[in-house]
């Protein structure tokens, strides 16, 4: 009988082998999936929408950094999620919106929408849209100041709200349009335009996000590929997105059926606004989304109902955002009520406390 | 079951995962068997529940098949000589978590022929079902999936329940394991026939043989052998882990759940591994003992791997010695397989009834993720909840939020709200967690601690 050298082996408990998808690994394909967002917002908006993007997105990393410095812990932005953050707060942003405005939102969104959570996956709320809402309240009109697509000279000069200086006021861009914009375009959003004034915009123009709006939220078909491509890949809860235009669908669905003349089509209610940016890419955030199987369902539905309520009933043109903190702020409700049935019992026992 | 699995035919449980299969490495290789090593090591607990007791003296010379040990109690199995030659001692030998434990040691006689002879020819048909279930106990079998339970204890229905269906299970869906397979394919005839017994045994109609569909070749060899009365189908079952966990099939083939906390009996089915019906199927009708079985030797760490009929006692060395063992860039040596064995620290123990495969990992091999854990603890990320453990766990359980409670060390929390006891450890979750997360060593941790704080609270 031989006698071989056994060397030292590892002792480790099952299972001893492990899926290669990692946190980092689905960041960075979050990540992947935004890039044709913003090279369309480009295309769009030109050099303001891509700075004010570069802007949020440098401001979100560095801000984590920092935090990750002060309080003595190794530094996270390997995993990616302090981009997506900037990335998704530049996108959700008018183009010509003041960059200084925009870093400060930046450092919002991380410092007090995450970090002071505790940092990735336990945060309560978006943090993008915490940065937004923080923003909608500081700078309401800058934040509601839009510029139209295709505007001319785009690729070699700023819109000039975007380099307004810190604490002053931002020039108004009345002027700016109307030397600027193609025939056809206009400065508001449709939802505003519908809101405020009744005109209802194209269904084909909103599809394709030739539209004014906050710079990377208009183009619902390149939002839709984007998602799908992530829905693939398996890193992306497909369930919510449909919950969410499902319901809006068919909530506003019914409002126009009954008043064709006040309620808008739900089809430009699924492609105006920030529905299908919000409904794609902030709904199912992974952090702040309901892990249950009906959970997801419940949190969609939720967001839908609320949106199409303040869009139709409120005094705001847009209502995503808030829909989307509200909604945040309900997942742990959601995700008590509805703890999967587990194998071999009857039924779901008696809520728990978390 | 879904609708899907109504539509093809194939049956399946929820949730599940679908690792990679690494069964190409031996799954086309022959049963071969393995020569008789110098020296064989019997342990007399290789069971679960009590040691056998040996009934030979150091110094008598025993002929391959005779009984070396009885069973000492009816939760116990006799034990039978692997080779003929001479018992050198009984004394202790260390097992594969480690601790030594008293067991027989058997010197082969390299030039016996090693032919069986023991054995009395039993008439199957003439036996009651009492006097079944003491004969499948005579043979030592025990549950060679790996639980080692012994199988006459199953065959014996309490007071009060009923069994309709006997499952064979034939899925191993474990990665890497091909010794079902190759069982079902070399010897289906065995396993029809140990079926056919059980099912006496317990007084049942119906018998189902579940094979996933990876296995399609095993269904082929299989089909032939079935009954003409009809009492006996094989299934096909959708490839995925756990599929091979008793409640996953029971789920998949019955539609059934066995209640939390109970056994398949419970809701009328009884399940047995394709393996273990083979050896009833062969050694019962010929009144012999239980004295080797298959497993397969592979992984990365090993140039031969093979499925091989293996002497009980067989030194582990030995084998891997046989089976080409690199020893240099060595990660882990398992028993089992990868998603469920056991990874040990020593290769000088004898091969067992429960030992299913060897696999030998090497550190290149291991996922980067696992690789990097081994290095630095630290590594786990904050969960994201990222939910892929609830869609993989296939109880229902909510390992996000167990592991959220573990990490905190709130172990009776959940036991109590969140079915901690219902975790069979199959590990998915450990495995698709995309942070690193170790949630089924936690649920581990979590229920050794909550038995220890329930027996204190006992005594």
């Amino acid at each position: 009988m031989t006698t071989f050298e056994y060397p030292a082996v590892e002792l480790r408990t099952s299972p001893h082998i492990k899926s290669e998808i990692t946190t980092p690994i689905i960041m960075r394909n979050v990540v992947y999936a935004l890039l044709p967002l913003v090279i369309y917002a480009f295309v769009l908006f030109g050099l303001s929408a891509l700075s004010l993007i570069i802007v949020t997105t440098a401001v979100c990393v560095i801000t984590e950094y920092v935090f990750c410095l002060l309080s003595n812990r190794p530094s996270t932005l390997s995993d990616w999620s302090a981009v997506i953050t900037g990335i998704l707060l530049g996108l959700v942003l008018p183009p010509g919106f003041p960059l200084w405005m925009a870093a400060v939102g930046a450092f919002f969104s991380i410092a007090i929408g995450k970090v002071l959570f505790g940092g990735l996956g336990y945060n309560v709320f978006n943090p993008a849209l915490v940065g937004r809402a923080f923003l909608q309240a500081a700078f309401p009109t800058s934040i509601t100041s839009w510029t139209p697509a295709f505007f001319a000279g785009r690729f070699t000069s700023f819109i000039p709200s975007t380099l307004a200086l810190p604490f002053g006021k931002p020039p108004s861009l009345t002027q700016f349009i109307q030397e600027r914009a193609v025939d056809g375009f206009s400065g508001a959003t449709p939802l505003a335009l519908f809101k405020f004034q009744g005109i209802t915009t194209d269904s084909f123009k909103l599809f394709t996000g030739m539209i004014s709006g906050s710079a990377g939220e208009t183009c619902a078909l390149l939002i839709l590929l984007c998602g799908a491509y992530l829905v693939v890949r398996n890193m992306l809860d497909w369930r919510i997105t449909a919950g969410v235009l499902l319901s809006v669908f068919l909530l506003s669905g019914i409002f126009y059926v009954l008043n064709p003349q006040r309620y808008p089509s739900p089809f430009f209610m699924l492609f105006s606004g920030g529905l299908m940016l919000g409904a794609v890419f902030m709904a199912t955030d992974m952090v702040t989304s309901p892990t249950t199987p009906l959970g997801v369902w419940i949190f969609g539905v939720a967001i839908g109902v609320i949106t199409v309520v303040i869009r139709l009933k409120g005094g705001l043109p847009e209502g995503v955002m808030y829909a989307i903190l509200i909604a945040n702020a309900f997942v742990p409700l959601i995700e008590n009520l509805t703890q999967p049935r587990v194998y071999g019992t009857v039924k779901r026992k008696e809520t728990v406390k978390t | 079951m879904s609708l899907a699995s109504q539509w093809t035919g194939v049956k399946t449980f929820p949730r599940g995962i679908h690792p990679p299969e690494f069964k190409e490495m031996t799954e086309d290789k022959p049963i071969r068997r393995l020569a008789f090593p110098p020296e064989l090591i019997i342990p007399l607990s290789q069971h679960t529940g009590a040691p056998a007791k040996p009934i030979v003296r150091e110094g008598q010379e025993v002929v391959r098949g005779e009984p070396i040990a009885e069973p000492s109690g009816f939760v116990s199995v006799p034990m039978h000589a692997p080779a003929t030659g001479v018992i050198e001692k009984i004394g202790l030998a260390r097992d594969a978590r480690g601790t030594m434990s008293p067991a027989i040691f058997l010197k082969a006689y390299p030039g016996a022929t090693q032919e069986v002879l023991y054995g009395k020819d039993v008439n199957v048909d003439a036996l009651s079902r009492e006097e079944l279930i003491k004969a499948v106990q005579s043979t030592g079998v025990v549950g060679l999936g790996g639980a080692a339970f012994p199988t006459h204890v199953k065959l014996a229905v309490p007071e009060g329940k009923s069994v309709d269906t006997v499952i064979a299970n034939g899925c191993e869906c474990e990665p890497y394991l091909t010794t079902d397979y190759r069982v079902m394919l070399e010897y289906p005839a065995d396993i029809i026939k140990g079926l056919q017994i059980i099912m006496k045994a317990m007084g049942v109609q119906r018998g189902i043989i579940g094979v996933e569909d990876n296995k399609l070749k095993a269904v082929e060899a299989l089909t032939p052998h079935l009954p003409a009365d009809g009492s006996i189908s094989v299934q096909v079952c959708k490839t995925k882990y756990p599929q091979g966990a008793e409640k996953m099939l029971v789920k998949a083939l019955l539609g059934r759940e066995v209640p939390s906390g109970g056994l398949p009996i419970d809701c009328g089915a009884a399940v047995f591994n394709v393996a273990t019906l083979a050896q009833i199927g062969e050694l019962l009708p010929r009144g012999q003992g239980l004295i080797e079985r298959v497993i397969t030797i592979t992984g990365p760490g090993v140039t031969r791997p093979g499925n091989f009929m293996t002497a009980l006692g067989t030194p582990l060395r030995y084998v891997l010695d046989f089976c080409g063992y690199k020893g240099d860039d060595l990660a882990e040596v398992i028993l089992g397989g990868p998603m469920m064995g056991v990874s040990i620290g020593t290769v000088d123990i004898p091969i067992t009834k429960g030992i299913t495969g060897v696999l030998v990992m090497t550190r290149d091999a291991l996922p980067s993720a696992l690789a990097d854990l081994a290095t630095d603890e630290t590594r786990a990320l904050p969960c994201i909840r990222c939910a892929s453990c609830v869609k993989a766990c296939p109880m229902g359980l909510n390992p996000s939020a167990l592991g959220a409670l573990g990490r905190k060390g709130e172990y009776e929390d959940m036991a109590k709200h969140y079915h901690l006891f219902d975790c069979f450890e199959c590990g998915s979750c450990s495995y698709v967690c995309p942070s690193s997360i170790p949630l089924v060593q936690y649920f581990r941790i979590a229920k050794a601690v909550v038995r220890q704080k329930q027996a204190a609270a006992k005594s």
